[in-house]
Order: structure tokens, then C-alpha cells, then sequence
């Protein structure tokens, strides 16, 4: 019997974010199904489980990039702050501001890397040169960047690797200070030194972020996340904490998928 | 030597092709080298020998008048006199006024089908848009002289004048008698006759742009604006000033519409109601009747300063990509 119902799909600590019976549908299709768990305040959540369960659905869902599509909907609720995400006032572009999100594949845009970082911040923030200058370094320093790039600031964001490229893009998620990132499936295009490097980095950015990360990598999930959540089917199968989960799952599901029985 | 052959086997790898064959293939690639070799030639040929031949047709005016013949404003058949400034400042200004009522309304369109469009609008719309570029160009050009143009006559310029007529500036631009054909007017007709163009090569390359970069984009919070703006059209900036000069150049060479509604006047006026002529337009209303000489040289010598102003728009659209480049860092 899928958990979701459970209590173990709520955690003791203080959560960022509280996913309330959430059903999302594609047309007609049911892409997830009654969905209840919290992302912790200043934790790593994985989300595992084989192709097509649902994980990177229910990761679109946090910051509404769904609402980009004609036929893509969902209902339940979306708690942050007090606040229904999925309320049809909520303001989506103050979400996605305050909830950033980084991609399978890097996506610097087309301008230089200093752009690429200050360009989300000119949005929300006025700021003279100085103090934009200090939060592109800053947020370099955080994504350990900046000794790699801090020469050639005025290159374009394409000129760099794939790993110092997604780097970019996460150094531009935390420069306009989110609260929560959302990394969905952000090694899968990249070498495994690029890929420890990442993952070092979400270790140390969990200090000031909550993060919500999905990966088709279970070793990763062991690795880097505090909590882990496997999905099958658009269901949450199971929720805990992540040293319980790998070791001891509850559900023979769970266990069949990480021990590599089927998936 | 491998074993298999050792062991006298007759194995056959790919790679064991026969000495004939490999032949054959080496002549066949060669052949079809040469032919496309040929067709890329063919097009340099048919450029140098256009180019080759207006000036040698056009070498009797540049003799006869200089390079004054560029910037005169006489254009005179009687006493042989004859200068391009009239109809370059004709083709200039009405393709300028096509560019500016076109790539705003060109990209609104494109902005509209691939952002905003309801997606069972997006076809009819899209094909709809197509259909206007594949309208002869006569037929763009009899509908601005008799349906156009009168109403321009009757409504626009009154009103126009009623509004800005005591202006200082502007009301030079508006001034002068409602005869409706006029440089704005084959601005107008001309910005229609572009839109379709630059409107569907816009919508091409804006579809080019990954989904998951527009995410990222909207990802940071911004609007659907700011993504188009700063993010879509950076990234399809090559293509969009491809569309543009691609209006650009059918708006510097058209000539039937253009001839219907421009006026043919030999003159400039300040107004943007006053009738005027376009290279193109000359060349089309005179080279039927012009007598061998003087006047025959000099519309091929407008025919060369046409295809001189193609080439430098040309130049600049490429300047223009090479410096948006450099502004990002590339």
C-alpha cells in the first residue's frame, strides 16, 4: 500500500515546503496521484524511482513551470510560507524568484557570464555597479566558481565546459537569494569529476537553502540528501530519512528498486 | 597477417572491398564534387556578370556626370541631364518606412504564435501568414491605388493635418494636397508586402530556442516579456536580422506596387504625402521608351546604385551580428 497517506511522509523538523494531496494532470492523463510530503527547511530531498514516475512532474509543480503549458494542471495544495502556490493569484514570477530551479542540461543564457548572474537579480533588485559586483562574486564563490572564471567575467557563458556551465546556472539560481533550490536531474549530462564537484557544492549550499533534488542516480541520493522520496506510477511510495530508507525500507517496493531488482 | 587469413579462410570484413569498387566510388565522389563545384560557380558567375555588365552600360552617365550623378536632383529627359538622388532618397525612405511599421508588427506576430497563441489558432494563423507572402506583388499594388490610396486621401491625411498641421516639424511631414499617392503610402503597402516575410522567418527562429533555456529564464522570475526580450531574442539575434534584411532587400528592389502608389513625381518633398519615385520605379515607368544613349545608361547606372545599396545593407546586417557577438562575450 503506497505511504503517502502516512505519517511518515511529514517530517519533526521545520519544513520549506509542504506538498498537501497533490494531483497534477497532463490533459487527461493523471501524472501524480494524491501526493503528501514536506521538503525540510535546509535539507537535501532526493526523489528517485524509474523514468516516467512522476519525480520531475512533482518538481515543476514547487515553482508552477507547468503553467508554461496549455493542458498541464494541478490541484491540492502547495504550502510555502503560509501561501498556496498553486492559488491562481499567487504572483508565479515572485515564486519562481524565490524558488530557483537548475536543469538536466546547463543552460547559460546568451550573455556573458557576469550577465548570466546579474541578470536575474536586476529583476527584483536595484543595485549600483559595486554592490552588483560583489553579488556576482559572491555568488560565484558559492557555486566555486569564481577562481575559474573571475578573469574572463566579460566571455560569454557558452565559452565555458559543461560542468563549469551548470555551475553557472547554479550560481545564478542562488543569486537572487531563493530559499529553495530545485535541481532536477543536474549531473546526468555531466563527467564524474564535474559531478563531485556538484555534489560537493549542494552539500555546502544546504547551510543556507532548502533543496529539492531529483536523480536517476541512487547512489547520488545515498551520497548527497538528508531525505529521500521514491516514486512509482505518479505515487509517493515512500518518504523518509534517507539513512532509513536505503538501509531499512518499509515497503517491498522500495527495496526491489534500490536493491536493483527492477527499474 | 590475422590468423583467419593464416588459416585461409575466405572471410570477407567490410573493409575487404575490391580494388575496382573503391575505384569507382573515388571517381563517383569526384564527379559529384565537381558538379555541385559547378552549381556554387554558376551563382558567382550569373553575380559577376550581372555586375560586370551594368557598368559597362552605366559607364557612359558616370562619364558624362561623375560621381555627381549621385547626389543631382536633376532628372531630365529633354535636356539629357540626368541624377539618382530622387529616386535613391524614394527608395530609402519607403523602405525605412517599411522596416519601421514592419519589424515591430513582424515581431509581435512571431512573439504572439510562439508564445502566447492558443494552440488551435497557431495553424489557421500561421498559414494565413504564409498565404500574404505568396500574393503577387501587382496585386498588393492595385489595391493601394484604388482602395488604399483614395482612402488615404479622404481620411488619413485630413485628420493627420487637422491634428499636426501647425506643428513646426511635423507639420511639414503631413503638409501638402490629399492626392493619397504618395512615399508614405508605398511605405505602407510595402511594410505589408515585408511582414509576412520577416513575420514567419522571426517565428521559425524563435521556435529554434530550446524549451528548457525559456524555463531557466523563467525560472529566475522573469515575465514572458523579459524571456523574449532578453533571453529569445539575444539567442535568435542572427536569424531576426536575417528576416529583417530579407524584408529589407524585398522592400529596396519592389517595383510593381511600389510604381502603383508612390506617384512617379520627379521630386523631394518634405511631406511624407508628397508623390515621389523609387529606383525601381523609374526603371520599371522608362525603360520601355528610353531612347539608346544617355537615358538608357543612366537607368542602368540607378539599376547599379540599386544593386550597390543591396550590397551595403548586406555588409551592415553582417557588421550588425558581429557586434551583438562581441557584446556577449562571444
Amino acid at each position: 500500500m503506497p505511504a503517502t497517506s502516512r505519517s511518515a511522509a511529514q517530517i519533526g523538523e521545520h519544513a520549506a515546503l509542504q506538498v498537501r494531496n497533490l494531483d497534477f494532470y497532463y490533459g487527461h492523463f493523471k501524472g501524480l496521484n494524491a501526493v503528501n510530503l514536506d521538503i525540510a527547511r535546509h535539507r537535501v530531498t532526493a526523489f528517485i524511482g524509474p523514468s516516467g514516475c512522476g519525480k520531475s512532474t512533482l518538481l515543476r509543480t514547487f515553482n508552477r513551470m507547468y503553467d508554461l503549458y496549455p493542458g498541464q494542471r494541478a490541484e491540492g495544495e502547495i504550502l510555502f510560507r503560509g501561501m498556496n502556490l498553486l492559488d491562481k493569484k499567487q504572483d508565479v514570477n515572485l515564486v519562481r524568484a524565490k524558488i530557483g530551479m537548475v536543469f538536466q542540461k546547463p543552460t547559460p543564457f546568451p550573455m556573458t557570464i557576469y550577465d548570466n548572474i546579474a541578470f536575474g537579480v536586476r529583476l527584483y533588485e536595484r543595485f549600483s555597479k559595486s554592490e552588483m559586483d560583489d553579488r556576482v562574486e559572491w555568488a560565484l564563490r558559492k557555486a566555486a566558481l569564481w577562481e575559474e572564471v573571475k578573469d574572463k567575467l566579460s566571455q560569454s557563458g557558452l565559452s565555458l565546459s559543461g560542468g563549469q556551465q551548470q555551475r553557472l546556472c547554479i550560481a545564478r539560481a542562488v543569486a537572487v537569494k531563493p530559499e529553495i533550490v530545485l535541481l532536477d536531474e543536474p549531473t546526468s549530462a555531466l563527467d564524474p569529476i564535474s559531478t563531485a564537484k556538484v555534489e560537493e557544492l549542494i552539500n555546502e549550499l544546504k547551510s543556507e537553502y532548502s533543496i529539492a533534488i531529483v536523480t536517476h542516480n541512487m547512489q547520488q541520493a545515498g551520497r548527497i540528501s538528508d531525505y529521500t522520496a521514491f516514486m512509482y506510477l505518479g505515487e509517493l511510495i515512500e518518504f523518509g530519512p534517507t539513512s532509513q530508507l536505503f538501509v531499512k525500507p518499509t515497503v517491498k517496493h522500495t527495496e526491489d528498486y534500490i536493491t536493483g531488482r527492477f527499474g | 597477417m590475422s590468423t583467419l587469413e593464416m588459416s585461409g579462410m575466405a572471410v570477407r570484413r567490410p573493409l575487404d572491398v575490391q580494388a575496382p569498387q573503391i575505384d569507382v566510388f573515388k571517381r563517383q565522389d569526384r564527379l559529384f564534387h565537381r558538379l555541385t563545384l559547378l552549381f556554387a560557380v554558376l551563382v558567382l558567375a550569373a553575380l559577376a556578370g550581372i555586375l560586370i555588365s551594368l557598368t559597362i552600360e552605366a559607364l557612359p552617365t558616370f562619364r558624362a556626370f561623375g560621381a555627381a550623378f549621385l547626389w543631382s536632383d536633376v532628372w531630365s529627359v529633354p535636356d539629357d541631364r540626368f541624377g539618382a538622388l530622387i529616386s535613391i532618397y524614394g527608395t530609402i525612405s519607403t523602405s525605412l518606412i517599411a522596416l519601421l511599421i514592419g519589424v515591430p508588427v513582424s515581431f509581435g506576430i512571431a512573439l504572439f504564435l510562439t508564445e502566447s497563441c492558443p494552440v488551435w489558432l497557431r495553424r489557421p494563423l500561421g498559414t494565413a501568414i504564409e498565404l500574404l507572402a505568396g500574393i503577387p506583388s501587382i496585386i498588393y499594388g492595385i489595391w493601394g491605388l484604388f482602395i488604399f490610396a483614395p482612402l488615404f486621401a479622404s481620411h488619413v491625411q485630413p485628420w493627420l493635418q487637422s491634428l499636426f498641421g501647425d506643428l513646426p516639424l511635423i507639420g511639414g511631414l503631413v503638409a501638402g494636397p490629399p492626392i493619397g499617392v504618395s512615399i508614405l503610402a508605398a511605405g505602407i503597402v510595402l511594410a505589408l508586402m515585408v511582414i509576412p516575410f520577416i513575420a514567419s522567418v522571426m517565428r521559425d527562429v524563435f521556435e529554434t530556442v530550446p524549451p528548457v533555456l525559456k524555463e531557466s529564464a523563467y525560472g529566475v522570475g522573469c515575465t514572458t516579456w523579459e524571456v523574449v526580450w532578453n533571453i529569445v531574442l539575444p539567442y535568435t539575434r542572427v536569424g531576426v536580422i536575417g528576416g529583417i534584411m530579407l524584408g529589407l532587400g524585398r522592400a529596396l528592389g519592389e517595383t510593381m506596387a511600389v510604381t502603383f502608389v508612390i506617384g512617379n513625381a520627379n521630386r523631394i518633398a518634405t511631406s511624407l504625402f508628397s508623390p515621389g519615385n523609387s529606383i525601381a520605379s523609374v526603371l520599371a515607368n522608362e525603360f520601355g521608351e528610353a531612347d539608346p544613349g544617355l537615358h538608357t545608361s543612366s537607368l542602368f547606372a540607378l539599376g547599379l546604385v540599386l544593386f550597390v545599396i543591396t550590397f551595403l545593407v548586406l555588409g551592415l546586417s553582417r557588421w550588425l551580428v558581429q557586434r551583438a557577438n562581441a557584446r556577449q562575450g562571444n
